[in-house]
Formats: structure tokens, C-alpha cells, sequence
């Protein structure tokens, strides 16, 4: 992958410098013109942690100018996320109360409106933002792991071994992804698609590298984990229908109903194994749990918000 | 010297050893099991679990029995 087309000042100055490898400028660097600038330039930050960039030196990794470029936007984007999040439930009977906050949150469904009447053109163009996250799906739980206690730990990796196919790379989830995208005619290549990838698909990118990628924000990304796991069985059922309703191929449906069954186990393992285990250990926690499990469901309705919006569903 | 896990309760990093059950009955919803089973279902079927932790429905509403697919969260909300 190369570095995306830049989307305004900063992301302009900060890919030049990655590309150049020039970054000590960047403590001058500009402010971001708009979010879709500042959340660009972020993602391609985190990107240098996953499979970087071709056209830019694996050196700058670590890079003293660019992580304080990246430090500066995630400390804003945090207080955006923590300031649209809602009153918490109380501590007692974890489990049952996470998924009923998750029940009770009434987003717009982009998986019900695939079901029954989305266009082929709206399909394929949901699947090539989707491959921003599909390709290194369940990635960013991968960081948190050496940051937890043996038995959370080994928590997430019973959830983790499945997602990586049991090690068998045929299984792997992002794989299956992969052979969809290719049945389906469209690029399977890592990031082809970023540079039409919306604001709402890089927010909610980054917002699982920054949960990941900072220790002190670990609950935040298993509560992340959580509620995306148990908001993602029924939609997938609705995207598989969607998708045999078009024609698409069998490998492309069967991404989706593989989601069924692996994310009803996937997400008892993330409240009750992981988050529940977690808590019980440090229940001071607790909230920054719901503070990444209201991020991911808040993310994934001002996606689906600007999709409807788009397609005037 | 503490001994391996499980003998005096503790793991090799002094923390309390967890309780890592086969099966696991979560309220409301489906029974997981950990490891290699063959679970026959209610038409005689039988089925071999293939993941690390399958979970097997026991609401009765599921699509794909014998497996839950999260139905019975929407039982669940619908007060059932
Ligand atoms: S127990 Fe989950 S669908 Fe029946």
C-alpha cells in the first residue's frame, strides 16, 4: 500500500514527511483543515504499526516527530469520543446489564436495509469501506493482550484463535474477506480502498488502534470488542440474505454467515470471559469498558446515518 | 516454591489460578463448550464443533440449530 491521497494541510505535510522521511519540520506542522484531515493523518500514523506504508521507511515507526504528531491528535480525538458518551449503568450484574445497553441502543441498520433493498452499487461500495476494517480484522484486539492478567489474557485468546482461524490461514477471518472480495470482483488488496474511505470508516478505524495501541485504554478496547461482538450475529444474518437477494457469490456469503455462529460464541466469551473477568479483577475499570463499547456502537450509526443518508434509504 | 498450576492455587506469576470450566451456562442464553464434541441434535443429527468454544442454543429459536445465532437476545427483549 502507499501513503493515501492527503485530504488537507496536515495530512499534506505529514505524508510528505513520511514519504521523505524529512520530519523534523512537523513540530510546525499546521492544524488539520477538518476531521476527515485529522482523522486521515492519524490513520495513516496507525498504519505505520500494521503493515506501513511501501513508500515510506519502516524507520519511522517510531519516529520521535511523528508519534508527537499522532499523540496530539489522539489526545483530541479521545475527548470527542468521551464527550458524546452517555450515563453509564450501574456496576452490579455486569453481564446481563452490558447486553442489555447494547439491546436497548436503537441504531440505524445498514444490515436491514442490505437485506431488503440496497442496490448491487450500494453493496459493493458498503464492501470496499468494509475492507478498511476486514483486512486486518480482530487486529486491534491483538495489541492489548500482552497488557492483561493470565486469565484475561487467555481469555481474549480463546476469542482471538478463532478469528485466526484456529491457524489455519484459509479460515482466517480477514482471509475469508479476502476470497469474497475477489469472487466479487473487487480489490483484495490491503488499504486499496482508502482513498474513498469516509470520515465515519476512519474514525471508527482509529478508534479501535488508539483503544489498542495505549495500555491505559485497554478496558476501552475489550468493551469495544464486546459490543461490536454482540451487535454483529443478527446483522450479519441480514447482510448474508442481502447479499444472496443480489447474487453475490457463495464466499462472500459465507463471510457473513460464518459471523452467525462465530460471533454468538464470540460475543458470551467477550462480556462474560474477558470484560466480565476483567472487571472482577479491576472494577475501577468498569466504565471505560462502556466507554468503548458506546464508541463502537456510536461509530457504526454515524456510518450507517451517512450511508442511508447518501442512498436516501 | 509454588508448584505447578492448579497445586497450590497459583499460577506461575503469583496470580490465583482461574476456574476454566468445560461447559458454561450463560443465563438467557447458550451453553458453550470448550473442546472437541459431537452434539446430537433434536432430529438426530449429529454434529462435530470445530472452534476452540462452540455455543449451543438453548432458547430453541435459533436458525441455525444446533448452534446459537444470538436470537435469544431478541426473546429476551421481547420480555419472553
Ligand atoms: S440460545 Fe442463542 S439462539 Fe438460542
Amino acid at each position: 500500500m502507499l501513503t493515501p491521497e492527503s485530504r488537507g494541510s496536515l495530512s499534506e505535510v505529514v505524508f510528505r514527511a513520511m514519504r521523505t522521511g524529512e520530519t523534523s519540520g512537523l513540530a510546525e506542522a499546521p492544524p488539520s483543515d477538518t476531521a476527515e484531515d485529522a482523522q486521515l493523518t492519524l490513520w495513516a500514523l496507525y498504519e505505520q504499526h500494521y503493515r506501513g506504508f511501501e513508500d515510506v521507511s519502516g524507520e519511522l515507526e517510531w519516529d520521535p516527530q511523528l508519534i508527537g504528531v499522532r499523540r496530539g491528535l489522539e489526545q483530541e480525538f479521545e475527548r470527542t469520543l468521551r464527550a458524546r458518551m452517555p450515563e453509564v449503568p450501574e456496576p452490579d450484574g455486569f453481564a446481563e446489564k452490558f447486553f442489555d445497553f447494547v439491546a436497548d441502543h436503537d441504531g440505524p441498520s445498514l444490515a436491514a436495509h442490505v437485506h431488503r433493498k440496497a442496490t448491487e452499487e450500494q453493496v459493493r461500495e458498503l464492501l470496499r469501506h468494509r475492507t478498511i476494517y476486514h483486512l486486518k480484522e480482530a487486529d486491534h484486539t491483538t495489541w492489548v493482550i500482552p497488557r492483561l492478567s493470565d486469565r484475561v489474557k487467555a481469555a481474549v485468546m480463546e476469542l482471538q484463535f478463532d478469528e485466526y482461524g484456529g491457524g489455519d490461514p484459509n479460515l482466517l477471518h480477514a482471509h475469508l474477506f479476502v476470497r469474497g472480495l475477489e469472487d466479487s470482483g473487487l480489490d483484495s488488496e490491503y488499504g486499496a480502498y482508502i482513498n474513498e474511505a469516509p470520515l465515519e470508516v476512519l474514525e471508527e478505524n482509529n478508534a479501535m488502534s488508539l483503544f489498542g495501541l495505549n495500555r491505559r485504554l485497554r478496558a476501552a478496547s475489550l468493551g469495544f470488542l464486546a459490543a461490536f461482538e454482540a451487535t454483529s450475529s443478527g446483522p450479519s444474518r441480514r447482510m448474508a440474505q442481502g447479499l444472496k437477494r443480489l447474487g453475490f457469490p457463495e464466499s462472500m456469503i459465507e463471510y457473513y454467515t460464518e459471523h452467525v455462529e462465530a460471533d454468538a460464541v464470540h460475543e458470551q466469551l467477550a462480556v462474560r470471559t474477558i470484560c466480565g473477568a476483567l472487571l472482577e479483577e479491576e472494577p475501577d475499570m468498569h466504565d471505560d469498558v462502556y466507554f468503548g463499547a458506546w464508541t463502537s456502537l456510536d461509530l457504526e450509526d454515524r456510518y450507517a446515518e451517512r450511508m442511508l443518508k447518501q442512498w436516501a434509504a | 516454591m509454588s508448584g505447578p498450576s492448579g497445586t497450590d492455587g497459583m499460577s506461575g506469576t503469583g496470580e490465583p489460578s482461574a476456574d476454566h470450566p468445560d461447559v458454561i451456562l450463560c443465563p438467557g442464553g447458550p451453553m458453550l463448550l470448550r473442546g472437541d464434541h459431537v452434539v446430537q441434535d433434536e432430529d438426530g443429527n449429529e454434529h462435530r464443533t470445530w472452534r476452540p468454544v462452540s455455543a449451543v442454543c438453548r432458547c430453541g429459536a435459533s436458525a441455525v440449530k444446533p448452534w446459537c445465532d444470538g436470537t435469544h437476545k431478541v426473546l429476551r427483549k421481547r420480555g419472553n
